[in-house]
């Protein structure tokens, strides 16, 4: 009758999860009632935040929750948003849509106005479909497959993949770069293989020969020599790489012990690169990126952000933490312009949100002069640098 | 030809570090009978602690392996004492499920003590790399020492099980827990042995990985140790020269798939194969045959 | 336990039915009474899905004896092929229930054909080389959907295993099923009634194949492959039938999730060896062989990391903590015998004898 026991040990867990749920359900009740009297219960914008902060893509969505909260002080300590203080709550979603979903509804629970996030594109598929439900505002600073943003209530702070992909063969043609081009891309991600099937349309276009197309999977990304083998062999000038930056650190280590020296051309999953611990910058020397960040520019805004974050989480930002952080004013002017207060229900603030988008202009990090379409994709001039001497140089 | 020889190379390159985790799996299934699920992660605390002993404490090679074999030793002893041993008597099933939350929570410590950003492991080889034919075939440092440790391992362990005391007794728990104790062979002390040697193992795996392939991150060594249990059940689980075979064999398979079938599909060439080698020799290629008693 | 007679089981059982009538019947007038959260409200199918998956996991683990670490592959079956059918149907005029009902029987017949394929090499194995090679199964299936692109113009169907580009499609054409990034735009289909049914159902089919003449031959080949043969049971017809059922329920589980959320990806962390070793997380759990275990263990286990959302970077930590404790209390001999002694039947039973 072990059995038995077990089960009542169990039944016991299950009363308690259950009491768990019932403790929560006042914050549920209070939420929805929220829209009614946060008004005199203390007036704070709620504003929420989804990505992966254990897994594989953890190193992601750590970078966007750590740029947002610093983002989020700022605008604090500058006198909030229409005069009211943000209130900031992040929730992991470990790279999975089944989670983005639950930290969705946690942060609806929490009683959140507004959404950034999520931080990579399957899971901010599944999430779109439920703030189009709820016509919550939702701003993805990364995700950048096509759907994220198929609903008018969702917008995003980087480029789509079909953008990055076909602008990175138009630049490719027009400063004509190569004529034969290898690519290695990531065949069981959204964002890369997205990039890709971009790419080699475009090509097309551009007069650029794809002679080899290799990939590789999450499950087989130790070893890239074969790739490369076949991309040296093909004779290709020029490597397209639409990958993270952690895969490509392996792959420019591996090229540069076989000798292998073809022009690196990456999208903006490349930045970062520098900043990874102890790598040795000598082998990104003249790796061309489309990226709308770099760490190491010049202007005040950027160097202040760098800064802020170096002193605070002791690192250096990627593109990842400047959309973030952009995202993050954005969604302040468009506050501002559409006049939102936090007594104002969900549904109120999105529509209102939605009509400003159209409307404002926001110089940020990740460009200056954004604007946005109704279709919820962003104007900005794609920025080619090139890496020379360990640091980004405009091209 | 040469780009087929660099193929090979490359192939038994990976393979070798295959080779190297698969010995770790292979020696603690033959005595607990179970699937550290851990050891992969084992493995990438071995290389944090190797690559802070290079990098922030500035020790030099040689100290950073001994220093990681030392820590990843005690870690292994301390999980066996605290998770397995009280599993002992219970289903092997059970001590399956328990290593899978010791593989969650040293992950998901490792994530809170080195934060998620990657790490770029410097390679504690300093062997130049040999060009054969004009640059065209490369044989790296890492490559060469990781073949040699693995070998000089092999030959050790078989020793070490062959002429000790220890190792003798090691498999006598293997074959029968129950006879060995009532032979006088304190049971418990040999599996506690067994995991402190695979531990290091680990951690020597985990600096000659991280060598050869220097991203580190938490959740490095949940891939290669998942394809290095398949190495070991390859080449016949609880056989010592099967895990170096079987590692070789998956590393080589694994590139030549790569380079002459897809690069998409080599997951899945690799496990058919894998697949057709457990048809035709159900317990791998040097497993031993289990006798069914009625 | 040999000794159970049948109207006992039949009262098992009938608790075990009880147990998720009342849990349904609890949480809907609480959701009527706007008591329950959202978060709960967007967990209730992930929990019917995963306590189908943890339920038929358990016919091959605890019932058939054989340890399957592929079970998500099945689940991944059911859900593209369920998927795809809603896809293609999606813009006709089929009523959305028909629809529903149609891609389930689809996903379910997938997942059990790909059970039988499967099942005929992988049971001839034993033992750990049986697990080992149904993990492989499992990742196979996901590295293939992977790379699957099928698309559908005036034509008709189209597929590669290369990139949509070579699917040539032409005017007006539709990529379906796009590789890596999987199938977008899934109708939601799937709520907590149309769940609980699809558990009911699963429990109802697997209480009784466990109760039927098949499912005692299935023991005892679990128990004595030799004697079971000896007095002649077929073992290849009654352990194929096992993982058949057992894949074509994963393959129903699979139907809930696709159509539960907007999109379908083949990630390692859904379809993987992961999850697989997820759900077997949950029938060890839960008590081998205990079909009611297991459901409740998955029930407990899909929540806790939720519940644990409170303790932001120390989450999946504190989870792993949790789950060593938890198999250490419910597998350690010490443990059990500690809860032998002070177990609340016990304490009942010594109460009763006193009053006697």
């Amino acid at each position: 009758m072990k059995k038995a026991v077990s089960m009542m040990l169990a039944l016991a867990l299950v009363v308690g999860t259950l009491a768990g749920c019932g403790s929560s359900a006042p914050a549920e009740s209070s939420s929805e009632a929220a829209t009614e009297s946060t008004a005199e219960a203390g007036a704070t914008f709620k504003i929420g935040g989804i990505g992966p902060i254990t897994g594989g893509a953890a190193v992601y969505g750590t970078a966007v929750k750590n740029a947002q909260e610093i983002a989020v002080e700022e605008i604090n300590a500058a006198g909030g948003i229409n005069g009211y203080q943000i209130e900031l709550k992040f929730e992991d979603d470990e790279h999975d849509a089944e989670k983005a979903v639950n930290a969705y509804n946690t942060l609806k629970d929490w009683g959140m106005q507004v959404l950034m996030g999520t931080v990579t594109s399957a899971p901010c598929v599944a999430v779109a479909e439920k703030t189009h439900e709820d016509n919550m505002f939702q701003i993805t600073p990364s995700g950048t497959s096509v759907p994220c943003v198929q609903y008018d209530n969702a917008f995003r702070v980087c480029f789509s993949d079909p953008n990055q992909g076909s602008a990175s063969a138009i630049y490719m043609g027009t400063n004509k770069l190569a004529s034969k081009v290898a690519v290695i891309y990531d065949s069981s991600d959204v964002y890369s293989s997205g990039i890709y099937e971009n790419f080699a349309a475009e090509a097309k276009n551009q007069g650029i020969e794809i002679v080899v197309a290799e990939s590789f999977t999450a499950d087989n990304k130790t070893d890239f020599t074969i790739q490369l083998q076949k991309a040296k062999d093909s004779g290709a000038e020029l490597l397209f790489l639409p990958i993270y930056y952690n895969e490509a650190a392996l792959i420019l280590k591996q090229a540069d012990t076989m000798g292998f020296k073809p022009i690196i051309f990456g999208c903006d999953g490349l930045d970062g690169i520098l900043a990874v611990e102890d790598f040795d910058k000598a082998l990104a020397e003249d790796v061309m990126l489309l990226t709308p960040f770099a760490a190491d520019a010049e202007d005040e805004a950027t160097k202040s952000f760098v800064g802020k974050f170096n002193e605070k989480y002791n690192d250096t930002p990627n593109q990842f933490a400047a959309d973030a952080y952009d995202a993050m004013y954005i969604i302040k002017a468009a506050m501002e312009e559409a006049n939102c207060t936090p007594d104002m229900s969900v549904d109120e603030i999105g529509t209102a949100m939605i009509e400003a988008m159209k409307t404002i202009t926001v110089d940020g990090l990740t460009g200056a002069g954004m604007t946005w379409t109704a279709d919820g994709e962003v104007n900005k001039a794609p920025k080619a640098v090139i890496i020379k001497d360990g640091v980004y140089k405009a091209m | 030809m040469s780009s087929f020889l660099s193929y090979l190379i490359t192939g038994i390159s990976l393979g070798s570090v295959y080779a190297i985790i698969a010995l770790g799996y292979t020696m603690v299934y033959g005595i607990a009978k179970m699937l550290n699920f851990a050891h992969g992660d084992v493995i990438m605390v071995g290389s944090y602690i190797a690559f802070l002993a290079v990098g922030a404490m500035g020790l030099p090679p040689i100290l950073a392996v001994i220093l990681a074999v030392v820590v990843c030793t005690t870690l292994g002893i301390t999980i066996e004492k605290i998770a397995y041993k009280p599993l002992r008597t219970a289903s092997p099933l059970a001590v399956l499920i328990t290593a899978i939350g010791v593989s969650y929570f040293l992950q998901n410590m490792a994530l809170l003590i080195f934060g998620a950003n990657t790490k770029m492991f410097t390679s504690l080889i300093s062997i130049d790399a040999i060009n054969i034919g004009d640059g065209t075939v490369v044989v790296t440092g890492e490559t060469l020492v990781t073949i040699l440790a693995c070998i000089f391992i092999m030959v050790c362990l078989t020793l070490f099980i062959n002429k000790t005391k220890a190792g003798q007794a090691m498999l006598a728990v293997s074959e029968d827990k129950g006879a060995a104790e009532l032979m006088g062979i304190n049971v418990n002390g040999t599996i506690s042995l067994t995991f402190a040697i695979g531990s290091a193992l680990a951690a020597i795996a985990g600096v000659l990985l991280c060598s050869a392939y220097p991203t580190l991150t938490p959740y490095t060594g949940s891939m290669p140790g998942i394809k290095a249990f398949v190495a070991a059940v390859f080449g016949g689980i609880g056989s010592i020269p099967g895990a170096f075979i079987g590692g070789i064999l998956l590393g080589v398979i694994e590139n030549m798939s790569k380079a002459y079938i897809s690069s998409q599909l080599s997951d899945a060439i690799v496990f058919s194969v894998l697949i057709i080698v457990l048809l035709v020799k159900p317990t791998g290629i040097l497993g031993k045959k289990i006798h069914e008693k009625v | 336990m040999k000794k159970l007679n049948l109207s006992k089981n039949a009262k098992h059982d009938l608790v075990t039915y009880g147990i998720v009538v009342v849990a349904y019947l609890v949480m809907e007038i609480l959701m009527k009474a706007g008591l329950v959260s959202s978060l709960l409200k967007g967990l209730l199918v992930p929990l019917c899905i995963y306590a189908i998956m943890a339920v038929s996991l358990n016919l091959t683990v605890g019932i058939l004896g054989e340890l399957s670490l592929g079970h998500a592959g099945f689940m991944c079956v059911g859900a593209f092929a369920s998927a795809f059918f809603s896809m293609c149907m999606k813009e006709s005029a089929m009523p959305g229930g028909l629809r529903f009902l149609l891609a389930l029987i689809i996903g379910a017949l997938a997942a059990g054909i790909f059970g039988i394929l499967i099942g005929i090499p992988v049971l001839r194995l034993r033992g750990d080389y049986l697990a080992i090679v149904t993990l492989a199964f499992g990742e196979i299936i996901k590295n293939l959907v992977n790379v699957l692109y099928i698309g559908r113009d005036v034509d008709g169907f189209h597929f590669s295993m290369k990139d949509s580009l070579s699917l040539n499609l032409g005017e007006g054409g539709k990529v379906i099923v796009n590789g890596a990034q999987g199938i977008t735009g899934t109708p939601n289909d799937s709520n907590f009634t149309i769940g609980i049914i699809l558990l009911l159902i699963t429990l109802v089919i697997i209480l009784n194949f466990i109760h039927s003449r098949t499912g005692r031959a299935v023991m005892a080949i679990r128990d004595n492959r030799i004697a079971a043969e000896s007095v002649g049971i077929n073992i290849t017809k009654y352990k194929l039938m096992a993982f058949a059922i057992s894949a074509a329920l994963a393959g129903i589980a699979g139907v809930l999730y696709a159509h539960n959320l907007a999109t379908l990806t083949a990630l390692p962390k859904n379809f993987g060896y992961n999850m697989s070793i997820m759900i077997l997380v949950y029938v060890v759990l839960g008590g081998i062989g205990s079909t009611r275990g297991s459901m409740i263990a998955a029930v407990i286990l899909t929540l806790l990391p939720e519940l644990l959302r409170g303790l932001n970077d120390y989450r999946m930590l504190i989870y792993s903590i949790v789950l060593i404790a938890m198999m250490l209390f419910n597998w350690s001999p010490k443990a059990r015998e500690f809860r032998e002694k002070y177990s609340w039947k016990r304490i009942m039973k010594n109460g009763k004898k006193e009053e006697v």
